[in-house]
């Protein structure tokens, strides 16, 4: 069945839901199978449309709910489709279930992850407690901060979970209206070049080869569980990390925009530099750009892949740093934020003795703005002058009522 | 198999039915397939079976019915004739029972204790319909 090429420009004006819409469609998926939810629904809308519109052969399967969504593409990837999906905050928590059967199966998907709040109360807005949620399901997590990036993340997710030595799902992550809805410049890669570069998908084990059959989802118990979570442990450690650097330097090569890990900005003499991801990221790039006009050696490093956690390029980044934020947009329930504890983790054996400080922020969408940042940066470098932490370690940033703080 | 380590197996939660390829599965008799030992046709997998199926030869016309209802693999037929049934995997449930079209029938259910000669001994006979 023959389908149609689209004409795009250099420069598209896109948000991030199109730009990964239009992703999937360059990629050329086989199965799009999909339950909407806010604000993720235009990225599998835009698929359907494309499909409507004779711009794929794919199949789009309309499903009953996020959980037989992602079951969908299990049986599809099993099958041996290249797959993909899209959902956010509760449609993720419905799959999350089925998750874990993906990675553990060891079935190549990429789900664009629109982050959103997790209810109650009832939110649809961009935080990243969905991200947070799943960040143990054994799925490859990278995160986007703007719509080209959603873009771009799609292509290399789909490069590193479909490679046979790699076989592991994979969340592109892009903020809740902030990206998904907010329209940019998006620099396009022409259909062949795009497809070029994700290539013609290559099946493993899938259950049509009728002349090799297999047993997909078996059951294991105490004799071999652990042996088959190991595995998929030490891919992820071990084989992962460097197949993403062979993604993003064959991207670069091709686009000319460069990825890493751990991406830093202004870090090179930083004093203090805060730690986030999303959209924030490019708040605090504006805001430290200010700072260091006013004489606060400031910096920002962003998390670009969540899951494999960079610990080791974390560490390396923040190594001459005086003081650090780590800026988690989750509500932590109970603990330190996900990435505070991370840093920490990552520094705690090295000889540096910056001063590592949490702050929750943005719940449900609310603002981080640029007074905000540079509150933190003067908080960072007081504590960096005293040579200790004047905080607790835990704070929240922008919530009202009394401060709040802990730890 | 058993004592292979993590880095031993391939990856992903599958298993492999046949070593190698198989070419015509459909015309190859089960007792001549190169299951693996991740085939459970060489295992038991019916000891939670409570009730049994008894085949009967002497009413059985061959129509073939149990064996294309088994939900299970479990009704042995070779060249259209029905041969028994297969207890290391037939679970009990019934269904070849529900589906025989014979008078009486020539499948059916008894408790797992049960002595096939006995209750073929006491089969029912014919039944004509309400007195």
């Amino acid at each position: 069945m023959a389908f149609d090429k689209m004409e795009l420009n250099d420069i598209e004006v896109w948000d991030g839901n199109y730009a990964a819409a239009q992703a999937l469609r360059q990629a050329q998926v086989d199965v799009v199978s999909a339950y909407p939810i806010t604000p993720s629904t235009p990225i599998v809308e835009g698929y359907a449309k494309f499909k409507s519109d004779n711009f794929v052969e794919g199949e789009f399967v309309m499903v009953e709910s996020e959980h037989a969504a992602m079951s969908g593409c299990i049986g599809a990837a099993a099958a041996g489709g290249r797959v993909a999906t899209a959902t956010s905050s509760q449609g993720l928590a419905l799959m999350a279930e089925t998750l874990y059967q993906a990675s553990g199966m060891r079935l190549p998907i990429v789900l664009n992850l629109v982050n959103r709040a997790l209810a109650a109360p009832l939110n649809v807005n961009g935080d990243h407690s969905d991200m947070y949620m799943v960040r143990d399901s054994g799925w490859i997590q990278f995160d986007a901060y703007c719509p080209q990036e959603a873009y771009d993340l799609n292509f290399i997710a789909f490069k590193v979970s479909e490679d046979h030595d790699v076989r592991i799902p994979a969340i592109v992550n892009q903020d809740g209206f902030m990206t998904s809805h907010t329209a940019q410049g998006v620099h396009t890669m022409d259909d062949d070049t795009a497809f070029g570069f994700v290539g013609v998908y290559k099946p493993m084990n899938d259950m049509l080869d009728f002349e090799h059959p297999v047993t997909h989802g078996v059951q294991t118990e105490e004799d071999w569980h652990f042996e088959h979570k190991a595995r998929q442990h030490n891919d992820m450690m071990s084989i992962v990390p460097g197949k993403i650097d062979e993604a993003f330097a064959e991207f670069e090569k091709l686009t000319g925009r460069k990825y890493n890990h751990v991406e830093s900005y202004d870090m090179d003499d930083a004093d203090v530099a805060v730690v986030c991801m999303g959209t924030s990221v490019e708040t605090a790039r504006e805001v430290a750009k200010e700072m260091r006009e006013k004489g606060v050696k400031a910096g920002v490093v962003g998390i670009r892949v969540v899951r494999p956690f960079p610990f080791m390029a974390v560490a390396e980044a923040l190594k001459d740093v005086k003081a650090v934020a780590a800026l988690d947009r989750s509500a932590p329930g109970g603990a330190a934020g996900m990435l505070f504890n991370e840093i920490a983790g990552a520094l705690f054996n090295t000889d540096t003795k910056l001063l590592l400080s949490g702050y929750i922020y943005g719940l449900g969408g609310r603002d981080l703005t640029k007074a905000h940042l540079v509150e933190l940066y003067n908080e960072l470098q007081a504590n960096a002058d005293a040579g200790k932490l004047l905080t607790q370690q835990q704070q929240f940033i922008g919530v009202r009522g009394p401060k709040l703080a802990y730890l | 198999m058993a004592n292979t380590g993590w880095d031993e197996f391939e990856i992903g939660a599958m298993l492999r039915t046949f070593d190698g390829g198989i070419d015509d599965i459909a015309g190859t008799k089960q007792e001549d397939r190169s299951y693996t030992q991740n085939s459970s046709y060489t295992a038991s997998v019916a000891d939670w079976r409570l009730v049994k199926p008894v085949y009967n030869k002497d009413y059985c016309i061959d129509c073939q019915f149990c064996w294309v209802y088994c939900p299970d693999v479990s009704i042995i037929s070779r060249d259209k004739k029905m041969i028994g049934v297969d207890m290391d995997h037939c679970k009990g449930c019934g269904i070849c029972v529900e589906v025989c079209p014979t008078n009486p029938k020539s499948l059916l259910m008894f408790s797992e204790q049960a002595d096939e000669e006995t209750e073929i001994a006491s089969w029912p006979s014919k039944d004509k319909g309400e007195e």
